[in-house]
């Protein structure tokens, strides 16, 4: 990329500040403008499908609307709808559940991922069968995952239980999508599943970017390779990990098809997430004002999370980008 | 954990450690690791082949205390049950033709996109780019609402339009950054050649730089297509007749062709296993090019 410098003048080129008409800054001045033409139907679309939208939830959320009736009255009801967030105990359970289904499973990914990443970083027979079963759970639909997950899960004929009968390991079937404190973790084990091997493939990438002479140098130097792994590996993995975190975490906050599919939100509202609480208010309670406000601080929470991980990420992704 | 025995052999000199490893504990960590490797492997394959067995069973064997693994004999009775729905065929013909329209009009919209970040300076470029990485971590219940408000008051709920915009939108991120990070890999010399020549620079995109990145494109094609295919929220909210459902939405309110008692398990299973099986077959043809596309995506995010 240029230097700031450069960009400067040929931003001043382009609005004609400079009034450089040499060959030079003819083509700057045409380059701008294809670049702007080239780039106008993604920027267009993004802003037609997206911010406008997304300017409208947050107008809307100001708003009393109804879809239960045809010809309701829709009142500007000012903040009222964020109060009643402030003291909605749904909200607040869905907070809870999105919480601890993002926390344990981006945890478990992380920890599971690293040390899949580190035992396959090498070359062996059978390594693209590997790659391929890896990709499986990625590829897999989100929802048939969940149709397959509440089949394993089954209280009389899931596999899951005649498994752990069969190794013992309980006597009696566990029913799983029955109990709340049982079922959060079912989905949570379901999600781990899904995800797991994505997590895995970013970070042998990342792995693979790592130099071998630095460990053959760390060896020399006499470190454990425990010792290795926390100096050379991890501080040279950070960027790498925290990318992977970001859009993991992300990708959790806004978990809708698993729960909406495999529990729909229950048993009860014990694994309601904050995205199938919003599309319930809009589309089963057809309000649409308070869905708007609960879609505005899903959106919030996404911007919050994703500004600390981009804080915290800060100048390394600057100087990897291009 | 290995842990003393490593440090004392990393300590020694290399030749030294060579010989202390001796062929026993080669053959150990050897046989350990692929021990490891297959119950990875099996790991992240035993729900798809559990589902695919289920679906080979008779209705009367799949509901049997204890299980019997193995169906015998393998049935394809699901298998016709489900193609006997015009519900089902219609989903796989929907499903189809949403994110294949979708994922050609994101390669269009996102290559020139791509093209511009790439070679270009433009005034509003770095506004662009943040606007393409807060697009790929937007939540979509964020403008679910008015998207489907508009939608129905422009009469497009249940018009396959309603869904190949939203997917359009959300696809674009992945298709620009693998795009972008094919063409300014491409020498630059080449097009510039060409423009020497008398072409001007758009006729140099597309006849030099769009065909030397046709792998890239391909790659991105088919990350394009498999998000589209996979998309759940947008398709359950905007199609409502049965007609227009496309296979995700289908197999989430399966019900099955007779409302018998039993829940329809053999044929859930049977249509996750004709669902999947496109994407399956694209991973394992394509599993290299796959990884590439995701890894440039997700690091130079």
């Amino acid at each position: 990329m240029s230097t700031s410098a450069g960009r400067l003048t040929r931003r001043l080129a382009f609005v004609g500040l400079l009034g450089v008409r040499g060959r030079r800054g003819a083509q700057e001045h045409a380059d701008a403008r294809l670049g702007l033409l080239m780039a106008a139907p993604a920027m267009l679309t993004i802003l037609l499908i997206a911010v406008i939208p997304l300017a409208q939830t947050i107008q809307d959320s100001l708003f009393q609307i109804s879809l239960k009736f045809e010809n309701a009255p829709r009142p500007f009801v000012g903040l009222d709808n964020y109060r009643a967030l402030l003291s909605d105990d749904s909200w607040f359970n869905a907070l809870r559940v999105t919480g601890l289904v993002t926390l344990a499973s981006v945890a478990a990914e992380l920890v599971l991922g690293m040390i899949i990443a580190l035992l396959i970083n090498r070359s062996f027979r059978g390594r693209g069968i590997v790659r391929a079963s890896v990709l499986v759970p990625w590829a897999l639909t989100t929802v048939v995952a969940a149709k397959m997950w509440a089949w394993i899960y089954d209280g009389r004929y899931g596999v899951a239980n005649d498994l752990l009968m069969r190794l013992h390991l309980i006597d009696q079937p566990i029913i799983f999508l029955v109990k709340p404190e049982v079922t959060i973790w079912a989905m949570i084990g379901a999600e781990i599943w899904k995800t797991t091997p994505f997590m895995a493939l970013l970070l042998l990438a990342g792995l693979q970017l790592i130099p071998n002479e630095l460990y053959e140098a760390t060896a020399l130097d006499g470190a454990s390779r425990w010792q290795a792994f926390w100096r050379v590996t991890l501080p040279l993995m950070k960027p790498t990990i925290l990318v992977a975190l970001l859009f993991r975490t992300i990708d959790a906050v806004r978990m809708f098809d698993l729960p909406r599919v495999l529990t729909n939100g229950g048993p009860g509202k014990s694994t309601e997430t904050v995205v199938l609480y919003t599309y319930n208010t809009f589309f089963t309670s057809l309000n649409f004002g308070y869905g708007s406000t609960l879609a505005v601080a899903t959106f919030l929470i996404v911007v919050f999370v994703s500004f600390i991980y981009i804080k915290v990420l800060g100048a390394p992704t600057q100087g990897a980008r291009r | 954990m290995t842990a003393p025995a490593n440090t004392v052999s990393v300590r020694a000199l290399p030749t030294a450690a060579l010989s202390r490893r001796t062929r026993w504990t080669k053959l150990f960590e050897g046989v350990g690791f692929y021990v490891f490797v297959v119950a990875f492997v099996i790991f992240c394959l035993a729900p798809f082949t559990w589902t695919l067995l289920t679906s080979l069973k008779s209705p009367a064997t799949i509901f049997e205390v204890p299980i019997r693994y193995l169906p015998n004999p393998p049935d394809l009775v699901n298998y016709f049950g489900i193609f006997a729905l015009d519900r089902f065929r219609w989903a796989l013909v929907n499903s189809a033709l949403v994110a294949s329209a979708a994922t050609a009009i994101s390669l269009i919209i996102g290559s020139l996109c791509a093209y511009a970040i790439a070679r270009l300076n433009f005034p509003f470029k770095n506004l662009l780019l943040a606007l393409v990485l807060a697009i790929a971590m937007f939540p979509g219940i964020a403008i679910i609402g008015p998207l489907f408000r508009q939608f129905n008051a422009w009469g497009l709920t249940n018009n396959y339009l309603a869904l190949i915009l939203p997917n359009v939108t959300f696809t674009l991120p992945i298709c620009i950054w693998v795009l972008t990070a094919f063409f300014s890999e491409l020498p630059a010399e080449l097009e510039e050649s060409a423009r020497v020549d008398g072409c001007t620079r758009l006729q140099a995109f597309y006849k030099i730089t769009v065909p030397l990145a046709a792998p890239g494109v391909f790659t991105a094609a088919i990350l394009l297509f498999i998000q589209a295919w996979n998309e759940f929220l947008f398709a359950r909210t905007f199609m409502s007749q049965p007609e227009r459902l496309t296979a995700t939405v289908a197999i989430a309110q399966f019900e099955g062709a007779d409302f018998a008692a039993q829940y329809p398990w053999g044929q859930i299973t049977a249509a996750s296993i004709v669902i999947t099986l496109p994407l399956v077959v694209l991973v394992l043809l394509f599993q290299r090019r796959i990884i590439s596309g995701l890894t440039a995506g997700a690091v130079k995010g």
